[in-house]
């Protein structure tokens, strides 16, 4: 390549990393503490009602989970969760109710695959790692504590 | 006061990981297993159930309050039934929320229509 065409080529990288917009590590990071903090937020809300009417708070923790769930895949089903991905990054994707988003967008994704191979595939095609390695962590947990407690017997 | 705790703790939660994930360039899957993997191990040296008494929902709604949830339902298993308690215990807190997950999940896709 001739010097003048590879002079031609760095300056258009140059204005190409010049033009690109800057991801500023500040604005990502407080959009996806406002976006998770007030999830969480209205995750308390749920929490404590439940806790009014759920014998134990163990129940209750599970219950509000599931409401959360619930939330996240009806806002998948209206487009609204996408969205708010795109605001808060980690925000919405942190948050169980990006977990529901995961599976929830998935499912209608790949729905037009088929109902088996698309849809029962795939629906959890990003949620799989996080229950397979939450899995397999809480074994060892409960392996290490069990051990150390005595329950093995 | 919980109010306030779960929005700064489950906002502080989400700002770290978008952190992370920009600085290291990672997919969101990256940061999702590793916050469930630190939940699950935070659980076993006892010290998420004291965040979740202070932080609620801020504590309970991050992906690491799932795989706290799920060391919680393996170790209660495990004291009630021995080795068996390592392989039911997973699902004990868990189930509901993995299985209404299915069912939501199945049920908007159906009725919503393909997107674009």
């Amino acid at each position: 390549m001739d010097p003048k065409e590879a002079a031609k080529q760095q300056e258009y990288r140059d204005l190409v990393k010049a033009m690109e917009p800057k991801p500023s590590l500040l604005r990502n990071m407080l959009l996806a503490f406002l976006v998770g903090g007030t999830i969480c937020l209205i995750g308390q809300f749920v929490f404590d009602f439940f806790k009014g009417v759920e014998q134990t708070e163990a129940e209750a923790s599970a219950i509000t989970l599931a409401a959360m769930i619930f939330l996240g895949a009806v806002a998948t089903g209206l487009g609204v969760y996408d969205e708010l991905g795109e605001l808060g990054g980690a925000g919405a994707a942190v948050p169980i109710t990006g977990f529901s988003n995961s599976i929830v967008s998935a499912a209608m994704e790949f729905k037009r695959e088929g109902l088996i191979l698309g849809m029962g595939c795939k629906m959890f095609i990003i949620a799989g790692p996080v229950l397979v390695y939450g899995i397999l962590s809480g074994f060892l947990v409960g392996l290490v504590k069990g051990t150390l407690l005595g329950y093995f017997r | 006061m919980t109010y306030l705790w779960a929005f700064l703790i489950g906002g502080a939660i989400c700002a770290l990981a978008q952190l992370i994930m920009d600085v290291f360039k990672l997919p969101p899957a990256y940061i999702l297993v590793g916050l469930t993997v630190t939940g699950a191990v935070l659980n076993g040296l006892g010290l998420y159930q004291p965040l979740l008494e202070f932080a609620g929902a801020g504590a309970l709604i991050p992906v690491c309050g799932f795989g706290n949830a799920i060391a919680t339902g393996i170790i209660a298993e495990v004291k009630r039934l021995g080795w068996e308690g390592l392989f039911t215990g997973a699902f004990e807190l868990t189930g509901l929320g993995v299985t209404s997950a299915v069912v939501f999940g199945f049920l908007v896709a159906l009725v919503s229509g393909p997107r674009r």
